[in-house]
């Protein structure tokens, strides 16, 4: 197969990440972030250019794809639900609150809606108890959530 | 609420930016630090002001970075711990959000003190709002003569660069951050060698929590003496308390070490909604051993909540009442253990994974008899048998939540039902 080489849309700022770092593998993580933001999950192949970028085995940059739950290994929707499941949220309903999420749009989680909108899971705690039960949606926080304000989150299209 | 530190910058957004934070006398300290102190004064005063790790681990701070070696042929890194990750904590993205530049003051002060010309902050990858305002600030700072070639004009160069986490609990672990620092998966590594003698790229390295360095610029201001004296007897100063759960007013608190678990609960958080009575509190983030109601005259302190068994951690305080199921709240716990456990050491990798399943049967009515020995004995087996303190961390709430709420337990496999009438949640 024929080396894919690194995009060049994100070579600028890849290459100004790299001199954060007295060592290139410290750019790994940043760096996968890129890919996950321009993709919205990182795609088959990318594991091997960014290998291929940091001179690294590719084990290596599978290991930490694999170890980080940040980085999508499938396609999500374009608005992805991150509701959390810890404690706090989850004695005040917060579970219960995201099946409704999942019945409202029709998707179980790791499924995305049939437009391509939607897409949920139930995480561990992202650190925001004090408005539980709460939602990472897209890159925004949401809480305390009920019934009605997921229904307003849904509608929300413009929510990033 | 007596005195405040951090609140004063906390309560809304009005400190965010450079202008309005140096109204309020920011970045007063740091010139104070490169201009008038020498490195050695500004321990002193850090380790009179009883300033503990409030990470969680409650080290002392001052004590921390005398570890660093003195004139070695290495670079010094300071590593920020951002990564909050312990549920019922969420004090260090408030500072990160309302008031970076605060941060930013903390870590030029700590950098001066050890000797350490880069620093990196660590933020969880979910905190965006956080990561866009820390990014923002150090800019703003850099614009201002703050950061890089000199700080304040004086020849002391320093940097300081956001790193992104990407979603592993296990990485708020200082050694597993410094690993996922340098690229790899967040795996602890074996102490010794110790964070300050081979961290970073085997450099000599400090790796301080958020809250902790955001105290700094007031101990440098007021002194390490009037800090103590706001805390208590080896405990000093304030800290933020996170209170979350069955509270009519959830929030973050910021109050003196030493106050007392039911004055949190009662005077500052409003007490218990819907006329419910309080049944347990879990008093320092997930990890921590259960306090039951009548426990709660407890001081919260580092010291009094360790002879207690349990722990003050990151001061995440989550609150349940009379309605909640004593085995459900263990076994979201338990599941969130074996979510985040690494998967480095057998005792931890297994043994949380198991007691989810375990914990799991039982709340789902098929559970037996020996399966509470088997809860109580594995508690047991995972502390101190492993590389760092997550087993452990999982180890206190699965022995305090089985020992003080046996009945319970017992309830649900003698029952096949569980006596509050709540239904099995499933993961």
């Amino acid at each position: 197969m024929a080396k894919m080489s690194f995009p060049s849309e994100l070579l600028p700022v890849a290459e100004k990440i790299l001199k954060n770092y007295p060592e290139a593998q410290a750019a790994l993580l940043p760096i996968l972030h890129l890919f996950q933001n321009r993709d919205g999950y990182i795609k088959e192949g990318v594991d091997q250019i960014v290998a291929d970028y940091l001179s690294l085995p590719l084990i290596k940059v599978q290991e930490v794809l694999s170890f980080y739950t940040l980085y999508a290994k499938q396609p999500q929707g374009k608005r992805h639900f991150q509701f959390c499941r810890t404690l706090t949220c989850s004695i005040l309903g917060g579970e219960l609150l995201a099946d409704y999420f999942g019945k409202k749009v029709g998707i179980k989680p790791g499924e995305v809606s049939k437009d391509g909108q939607f897409s949920y899971e139930k995480v561990e705690c992202l650190g925001a108890c004090e408005i539980a039960p709460m939602v990472r949606a897209g890159k925004c926080y949401a809480g305390p959530l009920n019934e009605s304000k997921i229904d307003k989150l849904i509608q929300e299209k413009s929510h990033v | 609420m007596s005195e405040q530190i951090l609140w004063n910058f906390l309560a809304n957004e009005d400190a965010l930016s450079m202008d309005n934070y140096a109204a309020r006398g920011g970045y007063e300290a740091a010139r104070k630090v490169v201009t008038s102190m020498t490195p050695e004064q500004i321990v002193q005063e850090v380790k009179q002001a009883n300033l503990r790790g409030l990470g969680g681990a409650g080290f002392g701070t001052g004590i921390k970075w005398s570890f660093i070696p003195k004139n070695l042929n290495k670079p010094v890194y300071l590593a920020v711990n951002a990564d909050e990750g312990e549920p019922g904590t969420f004090k260090d993205r408030y500072i990160m959000e309302r008031t970076p530049h605060l941060l930013i003051e903390g870590i030029i002060i700590c950098c001066y003190a050890v000797g350490s010309h880069r620093a990196y902050i660590y933020v969880r990858g979910e905190y965006d709002q956080s990561i866009a305002r820390l990014e923002k600030a150090i800019a703003e700072a850099k614009e201002k003569g703050f950061l890089g070639e000199q700080v304040c004009g004086k020849p002391f160069k320093l940097e300081i660069f956001v790193h992104r986490g990407a979603g592993a609990y296990i990485c708020g672990e200082e050694t597993a951050l410094l690993e996922s620092l340098e690229g790899k998966k967040g795996f602890p590594r074996l102490k010794p060698p110790f964070p300050a003698v081979s961290g970073l790229w085997g450099c000599p390295t400090v790796i301080n929590n958020v809250e902790t360095l955001a105290y700094l610029p007031s101990i440098i201001s007021k002194g390490g003496a009037w800090f103590a004296s706001l805390g208590c007897e080896k405990n000093g100063g304030l800290r933020l308390f996170g209170v979350s759960g069955q509270v009519k007013k959830p929030g973050l608190y910021e109050l003196p070490l030493g106050t007392t678990l039911r004055s949190i609960i009662y005077d500052y958080a409003g007490g218990i909604p819907g006329g419910h009575r309080l049944k347990c509190v879990v008093p320092g983030g997930l990890s921590a051993a259960v306090l039951t109601a009548d426990e709660i005259d407890i001081r919260m302190d580092f010291d009094s909540l360790k002879a207690k068994g349990t722990m003050l951690g990151s001061a995440g305080v989550m609150v349940m009442d009379e309605t909640v199921c004593m085995v459900r709240a263990l076994y979201i716990t338990m599941r969130f253990f074996a979510h985040e456990s690494c998967g480095q050491c057998s005792p931890c990798r297994e043994g949380t994974g198991w007691m989810e399943k375990v914990i799991a049967r039982i709340l789902g009515g098929v559970g037996r008899i020996e399966d509470l020995k088997t809860l109580a004995e594995t508690a047991k087996y995972l502390s101190g048998t492993t590389i760092c303190a997550l087993a452990e961390g999982a180890a206190m709430p699965l022995a305090s939540y089985v020992e003080k709420f046996y009945s319970e337990f017992e309830h649900h496999v003698r029952h096949k039902t569980c006596e509050l009438k709540q239904e099995l949640v499933h993961a």
